[in-house]
């Protein structure tokens, strides 16, 4: 496990490196949230997910699901870094035949734990997977990451009003992207979700509001939410869309547009360079 | 067997798997709030541990079945054929995509449920998880069919949909009947005209048969239990010895047991030799009545169907 801060940071680099490499080569999917994820994605793979790359169905590993479906880049590419696949099959995202898929495919592609990519249901699926390990007296903890603009899909609250009467606490973290942006514009205009943690405090969860770019706060967040015990946890962390590439944060065009192979070439300078 | 009397398809369901849940410790049950009506109550008194109570959420209760099949469980998830069958987007991705082991389990099929009217009735769910890949589609028409393929559920791999009735049924076979996954059943060997049903229409095309017997019209009678996989070279020998055939479901007429019959008949090339008549709830809404009076008045009646048939073949 890494826990050295500048390890995660140099990680979340490299992930954010292979996301655009693999972007340019399908030359379509989604670089806005799964730029915004990274750090989070970064912290449950490298730091605290327990997770055997090599023996994915191990029945006690920590389960991770992305509710968001769409922000799936970030997860292949913390897959094949961590010695799921090779760095090479990247290049194969949303090809014909691919094991990578457009969105998550839990058939194709063992250590995808859910099929997600029609938004809201992710968290239902954690939460009974959550239900499992206890009713199992497993040690796993699930995890799943939620879109802010997918809370505004009504089976989020069923899954939020849920959880706490199962009392999940220790079992189930949730964890809100919050980039802010959806595909039509800003979150706040198509449909405003705030106060979007009073929400979630009124459904009976703990939440906790971080910087969803900093491991900093992003570690002890996940841990203090894995040692719970009887109220569910909502880590809401604060992103940016887009981030670590100057031209593609807080832009909600970039939400679903891939780079040309110039823009790609300028992001990956960026990102190489750690300029944003 | 005293058992075999008259009962609802959703009665032999709670019975059959509260009886399982000892010799199964992986089956889980999740509930919407209906599990009187569903008779996953049974179950529940039985292995509370097992039993999740959902609420009024069914999207959610479908996904949280998911999330335990995915982790080695093997989910029944029950409610309404109609409001479990209308959370689509949810069975399709949360379901069928991942080839989670569920089991969605649909009661109050159709107009047969009467009172309630049609906002309780299921008469498009045969049509919608027929079209979801890999989905295994089953209607049983009496008690010992039902606790076949309750059985069956139990240990089988994949996601599964069982289509059960609030009325109660006339027991259709005797003890010792032994399902046959995947094959027509055929109740009574008859010729020229084969009367197909599944469900609750069973009886009724039994009934059809008997009318017609009376009137010298010796006519074949067939359950069609598996709506998916259909048994199509069971169909494609059926259609070899009968040049008439009418599909009997309480299901609306597109995307059920009479589409599944249309489609083998075209494909096999069959369409010119048979001709096909499909009885159902055709371009309507159901409504409150008596069930009997629904079925007569949706033409799915014994009398209806035997009117039909004696107009089909003169």
């Amino acid at each position: 496990m890494l826990t050295c801060m500048e390890e995660l940071r140099l990680q979340a680099r490299k992930l954010r490196i292979s996301m655009i490499e693999m972007l340019v080569e399908a030359k379509s999917g989604h670089p806005g949230g799964s730029l915004s994820c990274t750090e989070i994605v970064t912290a449950l793979y490298f730091s605290e997910m327990r997770h055997d790359p090599k023996n994915p169905k191990k029945e006690d590993r920590d389960r991770f699901v992305i509710s968001k479906g769409h922000g799936v880049p970030a997860v292949y590419a913390a897959m094949a870094h961590a010695g799921y696949f090779s760095t090479s099959e990247l290049m194969t995202l949303r090809k014909t035949g691919a094991r990578l898929q457009g969105h998550p495919d839990h058939v194709r592609l063992p250590g995808i734990e859910a099929s997600t990519g029609s938004l809201g249901q992710g968290l239902s699926v954690a939460l009974g997977m959550a239900l499992a390990s206890r009713l199992a007296s497993k040690p796993w903890h699930t995890y799943c990451l939620l879109g802010d603009g997918e809370c505004q899909e009504g089976q989020v609250w069923e899954a939020a009003m849920a959880a706490p009467k199962f009392k999940l606490g220790g079992s189930l973290t949730a964890i809100l992207d919050y980039n802010k942006g959806q595909i039509d514009g800003h979150v706040d205009e198509v449909m405003p979700i705030e106060p979007i943690a009073d929400k979630w405090r009124a459904f009976n969860w703990d939440v906790s509001v971080i910087d969803g770019h900093r491991f900093e706060e992003i570690i002890p967040a996940l841990r203090a939410s894995r040692g719970a015990k009887g109220r569910p946890h909502m880590i809401i962390a604060n992103t940016v869309k887009g981030k670590g590439v100057s031209f593609m944060e807080h832009n909600a065009s970039w939400h679903g547009a891939a780079p040309n192979k110039e823009q790609a070439g300028k992001a990956l300078a960026e990102i190489k360079a750690g300029l944003v | 067997m005293s058992e075999l009397k008259p009962k609802a398809t959703r009665q032999a369901f709670g019975e059959t798997l509260a009886e399982l849940g000892a010799t199964h410790p992986k089956i889980v049950v999740l509930e919407a709030d209906l599990s009187k009506s569903t008779k996953s109550e049974f179950f529940a008194k039985k292995f509370p541990e097992r039993f999740f109570q959902m609420g009024i959420a069914e999207a959610n209760m479908i996904g949280a079945g998911a999330g335990l099949a995915l982790s080695g469980f093997t989910s029944f998830i029950c409610s309404f054929g109609c409001f479990v069958s209308g959370r689509y987007d949810q069975i399709r991705m949360s379901i069928a995509y991942a080839d989670a082991n569920v089991r969605i389990v649909g009661t109050h099929a159709g107009i047969g449920i009467g009172d309630d009217g049609h906002s309780q009735m299921a008469l498009e769910d045969l049509g919608l998880m027929r079209g979801l890949p890999g989905m295994t589609v089953l209607q049983p028409c009496d008690e010992l069919e039902t606790r076949e393929m309750v059985k069956f559920l139990a240990d089988h791999q994949g996601p599964a949909y069982l289509r059960l009735t609030r009325q109660n049924l006339a027991p259709v076979h005797g003890a010792g009947y032994e399902w046959r996954f995947g094959k027509l059943d055929i109740l009574k060997r008859g010729s020229g005209l084969a009367l197909i049903a599944t469900g609750a229409t069973v009886q009724e095309c039994l009934g059809a048969a008997a009318k017609l017997k009376e009137r010298g019209l010796d006519v074949t009678a067939v359950n069609a239990n598996t709506i998916k996989p259909f048994d199509e070279n069971g169909l494609a020998d059926l259609a070899k010895t009968h040049s008439r055939m009418i599909t009997v479901e309480d299901h609306y007429t597109t995307g059920g047991l009479g589409s599944a019959v249309a489609e083998v008949l075209a494909e096999r090339g069959m369409g010119a030799s048979v001709a096909l008549k499909r009885l159902g709830i055709r371009e309507a809404f159901g409504e409150s009545g008596e069930p009997a009076e629904l079925y007569w008045k949706f033409g799915i009646s014994a009398a209806k169907i035997a009117e039909a048939a004696s107009g089909f073949l003169s």
